[in-house]
């Protein structure tokens, strides 16, 4: 794998082995050393222009697991606050000899403008991208979707027909993106559920159902939900009125998640708004898989880390 | 002044003619003419067109020399086939008072690649609050007769509809960029499937449309013309043509790109050199879907649509080479233009080369008021002329550019259609498809 | 050039029997002996060794599988390899004496990946190394303590195994230089 822009790039046997490598890499986590020289020697720059304090510890302790050297550069106090772009940013960090470059960045698309052009050779792995995709985010769900369902008989299967409820903001998340690509190309059964300020308009092409009933998505009897985290300031654009109203339609409070199904997953790809998206019941009970998330994000991290980083390096192809 | 034979150019793509030139008007028209010491162009199976107007144009000076200059501009207009160009006020500062329009007019005139008519601010800065100085630049040396905001909308209802009055007192037309600004804030490209998936934010069809439909209403108010730039949808053309069904004194402009080019392109690039999320397409009002290129090529041929203007929008290369959300909007045009159009308009059986001198050449001029356009390849008008080979394709390259700005959309791209030679006013200033000289051309 | 069988069935049975008492002899018994083979060929022998010792002496076929993947050093000289898990016996390898099992012993860095995996995994009293074939070209001070047989060959020549489990039929063969 040269890079990891999207999910939508993924073919389902290429998901499931990314899926089954974290597998192995998770079982590392259990070792007396709870580490693997395999990218001794390796550098990964952490780009971050957008600050994310939780992603970028991640992909540092994956890489870390995995023995590369890792550089940070995060946007805030930075030369980009004095306006140099991403090519510039981008060509400097690479200067310093860096193998893969995790990028992190507020526009839509910064990650396949960086992996497509030519101003650097080192791998790119999107770390969230715009509203556009957070592929890495899709993998972890989609792992612990898989591990909360079948355990250790996880590996080599996919998703096939479990049904995936994700609700409130689609428009504004690249979560919701990147796991209605990844889950329908793992065989789930995805439903969108949010008003219809937070439904992007063409949502109708998705390979999704969509609704604005999540009163309705829930009495469907979904194996999961995935809540989704409502930024404050969209209601200060019109996208609804007030928290409490957004929060009468499409909170999992504490009626709702009564409702659900004994077995039903709760996820949520944090940081939560307790109270707005999701009731504090919901996030703290067995049922929730939010802290398993995070877990599992450092092992598919190292997984998607180990895949860009071995295999044939084109730069020594080209030597 | 040189005196010039064309021999055996087909106007319009009719009978082969033989045209004299002097005096920078067309002298003679007939079979065998000669003269001494005439430059001799030979044009057999050449098409001749009139010389091409452009009602909208960047040309970024003064303020943004690094852009684009007037005479960078020019010269990529000639090479385009143009012999007028009128010139945006978005510069710095902006063509808002009688000495930046005179100054702009007088640039071009110095040159001599291409007439240039200065295009006047609707309002003070572009900032939609104030009126600028209409009158003075209406009265000045440069007789600006096209007023425009573009690049902002003037969404002011009242502040538009003082305008379109304002402007009628001295024949004017305001040229207004349709886009609901609300409806388009942090807009990045066409509201639709597209948009979603790519997480880009959406410019939907409406926030143009919502505007036409209220400018065609305020102009049918108080009764005076009014132009919309840019047209991009398909129910950008409906309002535009029940307008005119109701005899409201609206023109209409298309783009080449939007003739030719999809949102499509924003996700895949459609190959070599250009790759998803390319900012190369980036463009405002952006590129739509293909149901609204085929009712602009529609509209464009049943005259609902009454220019093709290129919207020429040169920008340094920075400023596309960044994230798509980072780059500026905008494509140059001038040079493919003519290519893009015979290929959307021509190749594909919409219309002649009748109609393409109509809506790149006559109504623009009628629209700007620019005399010398209404009777092309007649005796005694001005040479204004362009001669082509349409039969001619190749490869649309950097090295086809010939302004400041390298931001095509069409490059790699085979199009058809070669600018053999451009004549301004008897001044040759394309001879063998080549650039002439700016000095000679200068000297005239 | 054809491929010239070197081992057939028998050979291979005969040569597994044989470590499996050098096994048993070396450990002084079937007691804290741990089989590591090494996926894909490794394993499959180990389980064959482990068999072999279960017969011998109830109770010591203790086998487990040993991914050395992720130690390599030459990730990126060839294509992305997908690592196999790793499964350890219940106990884990503290103070247990553990034979690695591969089916070709040629440079050594296969088994340098693997005893640095092990050591990651806790500290066993011992380490040995069992091999089917042993063909020579040792990049690294390395050699194995229980060989099915020596094939000396030259470095170009390719060594192929081919297990039931696997492959479909037992056999060890060499294809030369064409």
């Amino acid at each position: 794998m040269r890079h990891l822009l999207s999910t939508a790039d993924l073919t389902r046997d290429e998901a499931v082995g990314i899926l089954d490598l974290a597998e192995d890499m998770a079982d590392v986590a259990t070792r007396a050393v709870p580490k693997l020289p395999t990218l001794r020697g390796r550098t990964v720059a952490n780009l971050f222009f957008e600050d994310s304090t939780r992603t970028r510890l991640s992909f540092e302790a994956a890489a870390k697991r995995l023995s590369a050297d890792v550089i940070t550069f995060s946007a805030k106090g930075s030369s980009v606050s004095k306006g140099e772009s991403l090519k510039d940013t981008a060509q400097t960090i690479a200067a310093m000899g860096v193998d893969a470059v995790v990028l992190r960045h507020s526009a839509s698309g910064a990650a396949q403008v960086l992996a497509e052009s030519d101003w650097i050779d080192a791998a790119v792995v999107n770390a969230g991208d715009g509203t556009h995709q957070h592929p890495t985010q899709g993998l972890l769900d989609a792992y612990t979707l898989r591990k909360t369902l079948h355990a250790d008989a996880s590996r080599g299967r996919d998703l096939d027909g479990v049904r995936v409820a994700i609700v409130g903001d689609v428009l504004h998340s690249r979560v919701a993106r990147s796991n209605v690509w990844l889950l329908t190309t793992l065989g789930a059964h995805v439903t969108l559920v949010g008003p219809r300020t937070l439904l992007p308009m063409g949502v109708g092409a998705w390979p999704v159902d969509v609704t604005t009933d999540l009163d309705a998505a829930i009495a469907a009897r979904p194996d999961a939900v995935m809540m989704l985290r409502v930024q404050q300031e969209r209601m200060h654009a019109a996208f609804f009125p007030h928290e409490r109203e957004y929060a009468s339609g499409w909170s999992l409070d504490d009626d709702r998640f009564a409702r659900l199904a004994a077995d039903t997953i709760v996820m949520h790809p944090g940081p939560m708004n307790r109270g707005l998206e999701i009731s504090a019941r919901a996030a703290d009970s067995p049922r929730s898989v939010i802290l398993d998330q995070v877990t599992n994000g450092v092992s598919i991290r190292m997984a998607v880390l180990y895949l860009v980083l071995s295999g044939s390096d084109p730069r020594e192809a080209a030597a | 002044m040189t005196t010039i034979i064309i021999r055996g150019a087909r106007p319009l793509a009719g009978d082969p003619v033989d045209l004299l030139i002097e005096d920078g008007v067309i002298a003679e028209r007939g079979s065998g003419l000669s003269r001494a010491r005439a430059t001799v162009i030979d044009a057999d199976g050449l098409v001749a067109l009139p010389g091409l107007v452009d009602l909208h144009t960047h040309l970024r000076e003064p303020g943004f020399e690094t852009s684009e200059t007037v005479l960078t501009g020019t010269r990529a207009a000639a090479a385009g086939g143009f012999t007028a160009v009128h010139a945006m006020a978005n510069t710095s500062p902006v063509a808002d008072t009688a000495g930046v329009v005179e100054q702009v007019a007088s640039l071009g005139a110095h040159h001599g690649y291409a007439t240039v008519r200065p295009i006047g601010a609707v309002t003070v800065g572009l900032a939609g609050e104030r009126l600028s100085e209409i009158g003075a630049m209406a009265r000045s040396r440069a007789a600006v007769r096209v007023f425009s905001d573009d690049g902002k909308c003037v969404h002011d209802a009242l502040l538009m509809r003082r305008a379109l009055e304002y402007v009628a007192t001295f024949d004017g037309v305001i040229a207004q960029h349709a886009q609901e600004p609300r409806l388009t804030e942090g807009a990045q490209m066409n509201e639709g499937e597209v948009s979603a998936e790519l997480g880009l934010a959406g410019w939907p069809a409406v926030a143009e449309e919502a505007i036409i439909a209220r400018d065609v209403l305020l102009a049918d108010a108080v009764g005076a013309r009014l132009h919309v730039c840019h047209l991009s949808t398909a129910g950008s053309v409906e309002i535009v043509r029940w307008a005119k069904a109701r005899g409201i004194r609206v023109t209409a402009e298309v783009t080449p790109h939007h003739l030719l080019l999809t949102e499509q392109l924003v996700a895949d690039g459609g190959g070599d050199p250009y790759t998803s999320y390319d900012a190369r397409f980036k463009v405002n009002p952006p590129l739509r879907r293909d149901e609204d290129v085929q009712a602009l090529r529609e509209a464009l041929a049943d005259g609902t649509i009454d220019i093709v203007a290129t919207d020429h929008a040169p920008h340094p290369v920075e400023s596309k080479e960044c994230a798509w959300q980072e780059a500026s909007f905008g494509m140059v045009g001038l040079e493919s233009a003519l290519s893009v159009v015979q290929t959307a308009m021509v190749d594909t059986g919409h219309f002649g080369w009748t109609d393409v001198a109509r809506v790149l050449s006559r109504v623009p001029a009628e629209i700007g008021r620019l005399s010398g356009y209404d009777a092309p390849f007649e005796q005694g008008s001005p040479a204004h002329l362009t001669l082509i080979d349409p039969a001619s394709r190749s490869v649309f390259g950097v090295g086809s550019l010939r302004g400041k700005g390298v931001n095509s959309p069409y490059l790699g791209r085979e199009l058809p259609g070669r600018v053999v030679a451009t004549i301004h006013g008897g001044v040759p200033t394309v001879i063998d498809g080549a650039l002439r000289d700016a000095e000679e051309v200068s000297r005239g | 050039m054809p491929a010239r069988t070197v081992l057939q069935r028998a050979d291979i049975a005969r040569a597994l029997t044989r470590i499996s008492h050098e096994i048993l002899e070396s450990n002084r018994g079937g007691s804290d002996l741990i089989l590591l083979g090494i996926p894909t060929r490794g394993v499959v022998l180990a389980e064959r060794i482990a068999a072999n010792l279960e017969a011998f002496e109830p109770g010591s076929g203790v086998v487990g599988a040993l991914d050395v993947t992720m130690y390599r050093d030459d990730l990126h000289r060839h294509p992305t390899r997908t690592p196999s898990p790793t499964r350890l016996p219940a106990g884990g390898v503290d103070g247990k004496t553990v034979v690695l099992v591969d089916d070709v012993l040629f440079s050594g860095r296969t088994i340098r990946a693997a005893l640095d995996a092990i050591g990651d995994l806790g500290r066993p009293r011992a380490v040995r190394l069992a091999v089917l074939v042993d063909r020579g070209h040792r990049e690294l001070p390395i050699r194995a303590d229980f060989v099915g047989k020596n094939l000396p060959t030259a470095a170009a020549e390719r060594i192929f195994v081919r297990l039931e489990e696997t492959d479909g039929d037992d056999a060890v063969s060499i294809e030369g230089i064409a």
